[in-house]
Parts: structure tokens; sequence; C-alpha cells
């Protein structure tokens, strides 16, 4: 991949840009100097920096957002050269020149490549993957969760609700409700809990509503693309077995 | 939309098997009689198959309304997805794709089908004995022929295709391995079943067909 990089010397993007959250996207051209080890984030720096475009002419820098810079965070993810991933860890030296970066437009864009992921934290607000343990009086240790399913169930956890799962799948869009991938893996997640499944039945309706499990058409897009490497497709089928579950033992027990 | 979009859409998954699925399973189980017992087996398929008690409401709640059901509901699913294969060019998601444009194409090949046969029986311009006659007329026009032959791999395509999905929606196959067996499997079934469709769809060619005089000598 190295070889494919022409000019050591420059590194030519193409940033998808928006000044506001509704005014219209237009792409900009801007050539960084290289550096070794460059990362995405290290070059919208660079543009920060220097705020001028591949023409020479002054603009604005532009905006994104970035925190951890280790990829575990999930604030910096935008589509890069095509796929949406964290800039943080997208490196210069594995991708294809010009690259070409844009915001996750499945997300309202704030500005530039600033996206609002509000309607993830909602999602998991919706579906109450947390573990209730508040009470009155002291209740004591929980049942202990089995090693083998701990470890399974850590890699769920490992979920930092970037979006790029939503992002990549062709059912979470303007025309459909559909919660999206990583809460229905989140629920399996907290219902697997020894002490989150007393809420169990709870989180499985909601899933069980409009915009609830039923959105997925099984494209299977997000398990592709997640970058923990999170078993969604498995966590959705897993889910869609206990939704069914619950709906006969609903329906029997009228 | 009003109500429960979770309860619509099990709904709509539910009938594309039973019992939508299984008539396709029974036609191609009676037109496979054209191609290895001739006009008479074939016939002999769609007599028994009248011959069945409250023929008409079968018809109306085990086909007609169904498919109008999942027909609509369908195009419903079809039109709210945002197709990417471009960008992401993975298997699974080409499926989804396939399955959308398979399902609007199956629509209306089957409202061409049901209008040629079922219909033309209700308003008496076909018998059922005529059926095979009716089907001989339409094989042997090669621009028919070749309607039908994407029709039966629309149909085919998206019945396999959506008993993969139906297993994993309602959570029979759950890990990534059953649904990698899944899919070998009903892809050898589309196979196998397009295959036979167009078998009895060539059957038709033959002039045994073309009147219903085979029928009485036999
Ligand atoms: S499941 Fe993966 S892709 Fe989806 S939000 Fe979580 S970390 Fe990101
Ligand atoms: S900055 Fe946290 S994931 Fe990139």
């Amino acid at each position: 991949m190295a070889e494919a990089v022409a000019d050591k010397k420059n590194v030519r993007f193409i940033i998808t840009r928006q000044d506001s959250a509704d005014s219209p996207s237009y792409t900009e051209e801007f050539e960084v100097p290289y550096r070794p080890n460059m990362n995405v984030i290290s070059a919208l720096m660079e543009i920060q920096r220097t705020p001028v475009n591949a023409n020479g002419k002054k603009t604005t820098p532009v905006c994104w957002e970035s925190n951890c810079l280790e990829e575990v965070c999930g604030a910096c993810s935008m589509v890069i050269n095509g796929k949406p991933r964290q800039a943080c860890s997208a490196l210069v030296d594995h991708l294809e020149q010009p690259i070409r970066v844009a915001p996750m437009k499945t997300f309202p864009v704030v500005r530039d490549l600033v996206i609002n992921r509000e309607r993830m934290f909602s999602a998991l607000k919706r579906v109450k993957a947390w573990i209730p343990i508040d009470g009155t009086y002291d209740l004591g240790p929980g049942p202990r969760m089995a090693e083998t399913k701990r470890q399974w169930a850590y890699e769920l956890s490992k979920c930092m609700t970037c979006g790029v799962c939503l992002e990549s799948c062709p059912n979470v869009n303007d025309k459909t409700s559909f919660i999206g991938p990583a809460a229905i893996s989140q629920v399996r997640l907290f219902n697997t809990h020894p002490t989150g499944e007393m809420n169990k039945d709870e989180r499985l309706e909601t899933l069980m509503e409009d915009g609830g499990i039923e959105g997925c058409g099984n494209s299977q897009n997000c398990v592709r693309s997640c970058p923990k490497g999170i078993p969604l497709t498995t966590s959705i089928a897993a889910i869609n077995a206990d939704t069914t579950k619950h709906l006969f033992k609903k329906w029997l027990s009228f | 939309m009003t109500g429960n979009s979770y309860y619509y859409r099990k709904l709509h998954s539910l009938l594309g098997v039973i019992p939508i699925g299984a008539f396709l399973v029974e036609h191609l189980i009676t037109n496979y009689a054209a191609f290895n017992q001739g006009h008479g087996g074939f016939i002999e398929g769609v007599e028994w198959l009248n011959s069945l008690p409250l023929v008409f409401a079968l018809e109306l709640f085990g086909i007609w309304l169904p498919l109008l059901y999942h027909g609509v509901y369908g195009l419903y699913v079809a039109y709210t997805a945002r197709n990417n294969v471009t960008n992401y060019g993975y298997f699974r998601n080409q499926m989804f794709m396939l399955q959308r444009v398979t399902g609007v194409l199956t629509l209306l090949f089957i409202a061409w089908h049901v209008f040629e046969t079922r219909v033309q029986v209700a308003l008496g311009n076909v018998t059922h004995e005529e059926l095979g006659v009716r089907m001989h007329e339409i094989a042997t026009q090669p621009w028919a022929f070749a309607l039908y032959c994407i029709g039966i791999i629309a149909a085919t395509f998206h019945f396999c295709n959506g008993m993969w999905s139906f297993l994993v929606s309602w959570g029979i196959t759950i890990g990534p391995r059953a649904q990698r067996v899944s899919s070998y499997v009903w892809m050898v079934a589309f196979v196998v079943m397009a295959v036979m469709f167009i078998l009895s769809l060539s059957a038709f060619l033959d002039p045994q067909f073309q009147d219903t005089s085979v029928l009485t000598k036999s």
C-alpha cells in the first residue's frame, strides 16, 4: 500500500463539508504535508493549523470531534474512503489517496465532520441499558455471573456507541425508526447479567414496539463494520429468539 | 402507520412461509407432474386440488389474502430500505438487496400469472381441464417463456432467501455457523426449485398439451 502513495511529501484530502446544520454540503480539497505514521486526525489538526485549501485559498478550518485518540470513545467516527470508521485509528499509510472524508450522514450533521449521535444514547435509555441496583437499603451482593458467560458478555461490553453499525445499516435511515444494531446487542448484554436479567422482559418489550428489532432486515453490514468486532448479528438473532419466546409466553398466559 | 409494527412485520414474515411458501412448494409438485406424468398427470393434480373441501375458502384465506398482505407490506419494507451495496458489497448485503428486488418482480409476475390462469377460469374463459392447454399457449410464445423464467427465478430466490431470513428473524439460526450452513442449504434449495419449475414450464411446450383429447383417451 505504501507504494501507492506516489507523492510522499503531500497527502491529498477531499473533505465533505457543511457550514451549519441545515446548509448544503460541498467538498473541499486539501494538501497536507506527509509525516510518518500520521492518521486522519493528525491531518485534520494540520488543516486546523493552516486552513488553506489545495488551491492555495484561505478557508475556515475543518471541524471534527475526537477525544481518546485510541479507538475507545467513538467520538471521531466518520466515513473515510467510503467506509465508516474511527479517524484516530485510520492511518494515512494504509489509505488509498486521495483520502475522501465525509460525515456519517445517518446522523444529523452539526458542522463539517461533527455529527450528533444523540439517537444512540436515547436508544440506550429506551432499552434501559443499565443494571438497576438502587434501593433504600443495602441489597447485598447480587448473584455471580458464570465465567463462561462473562467471557462472551465482555465482548459485547466493548461497544463504544460510535454509530458505525448504524451508518452501515440500510435499514437505519430517514424513512424508518429502527433503533439499530448497537442497542439490541446491549439488551443482550444486560439481559445476560444475573442482576440485569431481573428486568429482562421490560427490555424485550421495548424491542417489540415500533422501531424495535423488527427493523432488522439481515443485511449484516453491522457485523462486518463494527470496529470492536462485536458479534452484532448473533446478538440480534439471540434477541429474536428471546422476543419470539416472550411473544408466545405472553399469548399463552392470557 | 398506526399500531405496532413488530406484529405487522412478524405477520408478514410468518405468512411468507405459511401459507405462501407452502403453497409455492405444493404448486411446484403439481406442475412437476406435467414434466414427469404428462398432460394427464397435470390435470389430475389440478382436479385433486379443486376437489378439496371448501376450496374457495382455502384459496381466499390460504392464498389470496396472505399474498395480498405479504405483497403490500413487502412493498413498504422494500421502500423503507436505503440500499447501499455500492459501498458495502458484502454477500449478505447483496442478498438483502436482491430479496427486495425479487420481491417486487415476484409480485408483478404473480399478478400477471394469476390473471392469465385463475382469473380466466373465474371469468369462464378457461375450464380447469383446459389449464394445460392454456399453459401450452403461454409457454410456446418465446417472450412469455422468457418472462416466466425470470418470474420463476425471482419467486424461488425470494422464497429460499426469505426462508434463510425467517430462520434468523424467529431466532432459530443464531450463531454464524448455523447461519452459514443455512445459506448453503437454501442456496441448493433455490437451484433445485428453479430447475424443477423451469422443467415443468418446458414440459408445457410438448404438443400433447395442444388439446384436451389426451385426457379423454386415458
Ligand atoms: S456495536 Fe460496534 S459499530 Fe456499533 S456502536 Fe458499538 S462499537 Fe460502534
Ligand atoms: S478519538 Fe476516541 S475513538 Fe477516535
